[in-house]
Order: C-alpha cells, then structure tokens, then sequence
C-alpha cells in the first residue's frame, strides 16, 4: 500500500510547491495576451473587430488537440509502462480538452457569422473539432460507465489509442469531403504568412493557454488522487468490517 | 483412453491484486504429474482468482507460472481446462452440438464426442435443446467439456455444484481416473471427495490471524 | 473442423437461431428508411439526391443495433472464458467473430439496400456501385464495432454507449461510402478514388480493430 502511494505523494507535494508559480504565470500571460488582443493589436482590415474572436479561437483549438494528444501518449503510459499515475493523467485531462474542445466550437461558430453570414457551416477544421468534441465525450462516458477504476482506466486508454489513430483518417476524410475551406494559415511549413502584429498576441494567448491547461490538469489530477485515496480508505474500512464480523 | 501426460506445473511467489488490494502473495506450490491440490478458504480470499490466474484469465501481480514437460513456448493457460461458475453453454444449441462445438474448437479429434457425452451419463440427451436441462444437467454438461478434448491440467471451480450424490461421484471418479493418467487437477471445493490431494492450500489464513 | 472455422460457424448458426437477430437489423433498416420520407416530404428528386447518405446512415445505426451481440452473450454465460483459454490467440478469437457479425449482419443489410432504395428513387443503375460499396464498406463496421462492443462488456446501457464510442469513428467509413455512391449518380468526378479509400480503411480496420477489441477483452474478463 504505502509502495503504492509513494509516487503519488511525491507527486502531490510537487503540485503544492508549482502551484502558486504556475497561477501566477497564468495570471500575467492571459492578462497581457488578452490586453494585447484587445486593445494593441488593430482590427483586420476586412474581418474588422470580429478579428479579436480568433485570440480565444484559435489557441483553444490548439489546446484541444494537445489535450488528446496527452491523453493518447499517458494511454501508453497506462498500457505499456503501467506508470500508476498515467491513468489519473488522462482521466484529469480529458474533460478540460473536452472544454476546450467546446470553447473553440463556440468560438468558431460565433467567429463564423460575421463572416459567413451564419453560425454554423460544415467547414472542414469545425467539423473535425466537432468530431473531436465527440470523442472527448465517449472517453468521458466510457470512465463514467465503469465502476472499477483499474478496468475503466486500461478501457479509456484502449479507446483513446484507437481515436488517435483514427482521428488522422477522420480529419483527412473531411478535408476532402469539404474542400471549401481556409488554408491552415498559421502553422505552416513555410512559415506564419500573417501579419506578426496579429500573431504576438495569438502567440502569446497560445502560453497563456497552455499554462492554464497545465495548472487546470494538475489541480484535477490532484483531486482525482485524493478521490482513490478516499475510495481506499473505504475498502479497507470495509475489509474490517468484514473481519471483525460485523 | 487419454494418452499419459508428463507435465508438471509451478507456481513461484505468485500474487494476487483485485481491485486495489491484495488478495494473497509469495503463493508457492509445485504439482507433479498425477498430483491435485485442494483449494480451500472462506469467500474472497481468492480461490476463484488463483484458478483465474493459472487459466491465463487474470494477470498475476507477481511471481510467475511454470509448466514442466510441455512443449517449450505453450503458455500454461494452453494446457487448462478451466470450469467455473458459467457453465459456458449455448441454450439454443442441443447438447451434443454444444460439445461438438468444443471438440472443434480445442482441436480435438471427434472421435473424443460420444466418450466426452457418455462420461456424465448425457448420451440419451444428445439431441434436446441444451436450454431445456436442468441446473444439475447443465452442470454435467460444462464438466463434460474436460473430456471433448484432453488437457493435462483441470482447474475445477466449485465442480460439484447442484450436482446430485451419483454425479459428484461420477466427478471424484473422473478426477481420479485423470490424475491416474498423469494430469493434475487443482480443484476448489466444500465437498468432501474420495480423490487423494497430494497438497492442500488453504487461502486467507494469515488475513485471519 | 479447424478451431477458426468451428468457431465461425458456430457464430453464425447463433445468429441464426437466437431470437432471429438478424430479421431485427433488417427490420430496424427498414422502418428507419420508411419514416424519413415522413420528415423531409415525398418529393422523389429531393429523396434520389440523399438516398445513399440516408441508406448508409440508417445501415450504420442498424448494424450497431445488433453489435453488442457480437461478445455479450459469450461474456454473460462464459463461454468468453474458455474461448480466451484455448489453441486460438485472443485477437484472432476477436476477428473471427466479427467477421461472423459482418457475414450476419453487414451483409444482409447491404444486400437489402437497393430495396429500400428504390422507396428513395434511387436510381437503378446506381444500385449496383451502392451495394459494392456498402459491401466493401461493412467490414469497417463490423470489425470497429467490436471494439466498441468489447470495451463495453458487461456494463448499463451498453448499447447505447457503444454508439456513442463507436459512430465518430465511423465517419471516414460514410465520407467515402456515400460519395462514391453519389458520384456515380451525379458527380462530378470518379467514384473510384474513394471506393478505394474505403477499402483501405476496411482493411486497415480488420488488421488493426482485432488486436483493439481483444486488449478491450482482456480487461473486462479480469
């Protein structure tokens, strides 16, 4: 038991010391990429104001993706090395890329009106987070539905392996069902061909992002160990219970 | 008959984890050939989970399995037949497709079927619908699978189960008769049975103490 | 008879004889089919334009209808167990009986689709590459389904979590189906190049979904 726990204790302590660090750095990178969003940066010349959705936009997006990527590399974790706090980390992560996940659909879509003219279109990059945002939810429900953690913990990895491999296919299908969309204009091989005072402060909210990502999934790692402890503490209880007869 | 067999199983430290906890550890038994080990405890010290284990069903948490004799490379859970609680049978299918299926299946040769139906007395009840036997029928019919095709080692959960006097006697005799051709049986029972154990393994004693 | 085959025709015979699973997909296809007219209006040029896209969904939902068959059973009265533990590897075990749902469930429902199509004025010499898709297609349904349907072995509402694991992925399966089907109806373009992508992905899935399903197995027989 205390083998066991160990680890996790270390890790603990861990996230009590980085904690106040980690929100601190939160709190400067969203408060200067949100002021440089919007008031530094000028509007797009034929978007307008409505340039400004893209800050939120388009690092959730990104986030979204780097969430299930932790997911599929701690589902190695779980399956290969059997590392014991791989499954707390996908489990933690997956319902804060599932928020991202959500806010980079909202925020596509409410973007989209301005220019489409309505709030939804079947663009290709919103369909695949909206397929994204499927397969968050089935992980998630997938946890839900199974009681035992080891079981549901090994099913969730086995499920986030087989969405990784699947999610290349699904995003490549879709581009070519709809071929009536936007170039991926920021992350080229070539290089960003946007203008860089646009692309500081999208840059900068991409840190801001990824830093409150990182203290989001820690703190929720963090309960998530304390809930198994609080599940132990009951089954022992329940072994003495048995054992003395009651 | 069945052809003499030569292998003989080890289990080293094997650990057993459920849910969290440990069930037992540093768990050591070697059977020869023609050797059964008696399993014995009071509920969830782990008997079903060991016989799991050795059936290759359940991971072991430590330790590690050996069988002595077979073929190298054949994993321990290749050489089991493994009867628990689910009697494993198809309720549309009759009772003799039931054990063809299994004759088949385990690579068998069918000249095993009418043996494997007549060993607990269900030849007359080849052609019924298995769906139609009764708990105690169908008991005999998942017992019946050790002999649609040979496998040295027997892992018995509860075999005499709403079995009736007659049939847990047709069961301790077959056991006998598998043990005299060199198998090994591990069986986990409250019945008393006339085959000698050559061990016994009384789990969740020093959870007790 | 070899293990494999036992086992296969075993899976079939099943299907066969419990509680006619396989009339139920088809009647569910059926119904599905008849009561979208209900929904869009019977004009027949606006029901030809959709009918591959309504036919594939609609064999989709009625294809993972009868998925959770594919282990629940063998799972629920142990024959699982036994399977797990003989001659055969786990993954093949897996493949076998998904090919058995593919044989009893995919292809009947395929082969039932040029029916239906004609409720949708289909057009007739577009039935022909619908029912070559939909059979180069099923596969991916079948085998995928299976890891759907090991990983919610044994649990609540297991059906209906399956469809919520299971349909996302199947969305590469209805780009290709559906726009090889609508380009040999009005184009533009060779229904080719995604009839062959989808059988990629079918093959692609009968390689790679076994070896998913069965790690899926694994963890629910513990």
């Amino acid at each position: 038991m205390i083998m066991s726990l160990a680890n996790p204790t270390r890790f603990l302590s861990l996230v009590s010391a980085v904690v106040p660090w980690l929100t601190a750095l939160v709190v400067i990178l969203l408060g200067t990429g949100l002021y440089l969003a919007f008031f530094v940066s000028p509007p797009d010349y034929q978007q307008g104001e409505t340039v400004r959705i893209m800050y939120v936009h388009v690092p959730a997006a990104w986030l979204a993706m780097g969430c299930y990527l932790v997911i599929a590399i701690a589902a190695l974790g779980t399956l290969i090395w059997r590392h014991p706090l791989a499954d707390v980390a996908a489990k933690a992560a997956a319902p804060i890329g599932a928020t991202f996940t959500f806010v980079a659909l909202v925020t596509g879509s409410l973007w989209g009106k301005p220019m489409w003219g309505t709030y939804w279109v079947w663009d290709a990059r919103l369909t695949s987070m909206l397929v994204l945002f499927l397969l968050y939810l089935g992980l998630i429900a997938l946890w839900q539905a199974i009681e035992e953690p080891g079981r549901a913990g090994r099913a969730a990895a086995i499920l986030a392996l087989v969405g990784a491999i699947n999610i290349p296919i699904i995003k490549f299908s879709v581009n070519w069902w709809n071929t009536l969309h936007q170039p991926a204009s920021v992350l080229r091989v070539d290089g960003p061909s946007i203008d860089p005072a646009l692309l500081t402060p999208l840059f900068v909210m991409g840190a801001a992002f990824a830093a409150l990502f990182m203290l989001l999934h820690l703190l929720a790692m963090r309960t998530e160990i304390l809930r198994r402890r609080v599940r132990a503490l009951q089954q022992t209880q329940v072994e003495h219970a048995v054992l003395v007869g009651a | 008959m069945q052809m003499p067999s030569h292998i003989a199983l080890a289990a080293h430290d094997i650990a057993c984890q459920r849910g969290g906890r440990t069930l037992f550890q540093g768990l050591s038994f070697t059977l020869e050939p023609g050797e059964a080990l008696l399993i014995s405890g009071p509920n969830g010290t782990g008997k079903t989970s060991l016989l799991r284990q050795i059936a290759g069903l359940l991971p072991l948490a430590a330790g590690r399995l050996t069988a002595t004799g077979a073929e190298a490379g054949t994993p321990v859970s290749e050489l089991c037949h493994y009867v628990g609680h689910l009697s494993a049978i198809k309720t549309s299918f009759s009772v003799g497709e039931n054990l063809a299926f299994w004759t088949d299946f385990l690579d068998a040769d069918e000249s095993a079927l009418p043996e494997a139906l007549a060993a607990f007395g269900l030849t007359p009840l080849a052609d019924l619908p298995a769906g139609l036997l009764s708990a105690g029928q169908r008991r005999k019919l998942a017992l019946s699978r050790l002999f649609a095709a040979p496998c040295p080692i027997w892992l018995l959960d509860e075999p005499s189960v709403s079995l009736d006097t007659a049939s847990v006697k047709l069961l301790d005799a077959a056991i006998r008769d598998h043990l005299k051709t060199g198998g090994i049986a591990l069986v986990s029972t409250h019945v008393k049975l006339k085959t000698k154990f050559a061990q016994e393994l009384t789990l969740g004693q020093e959870r007790a103490a | 008879m070899s293990p494999a085959l036992a086992l296969l025709v075993r899976d079939v015979k099943l299907a066969w004889r419990e509680g006619g699973a396989i009339g139920v997909a088809l009647g569910f296809y059926l119904v599905v089919v008849a009561i979208m007219p209900f929904g869009l209006g019977p004009d027949l040029n606006l029901l030809a334009h959709i009918a591959p896209g309504m036919l594939w969904v609609a064999l989709l939902l009625a294809a993972l209808l009868s998925a959770d068959r594919i282990f629940h059973n063998d799972y629920e009265d142990g024959t699982l167990d036994v399977l797990a533990t003989g001659p055969q590897s786990l993954p093949m075990v897996a493949a076998i009986k998904s090919l058995a749902h593919w044989l009893t469930t995919g292809i009947p429902l395929a082969l039932m689709a040029p029916v239906l199509g004609l409720l949708l004025n289909l057009p007739l010499d577009a039935m022909p590459l619908l029912v070559l898709t939909m059979l180069a297609g099923t596969p991916a349904v079948s085998f995928v389904a299976a890891i759907g349907a090991s990983l919610t072995l044994g649990l609540r509402r297991s059906g209906l979590l399956l469809a919520l694991l299971v349909l996302p992925l199947y969305v590469p399966v209805l780009i290709f189906g559906v726009s090889t089907a609508s380009m040999a109806i009005v184009g533009p373009g060779s229904p080719w190049p995604p009839f062959l992508m989808l059988c990629a992905i079918s093959l692609a899935s009968i390689v790679l979904a076994p070896l998913a399903a069965a790690a899926a197995l694994r963890t629910a027989m513990r």
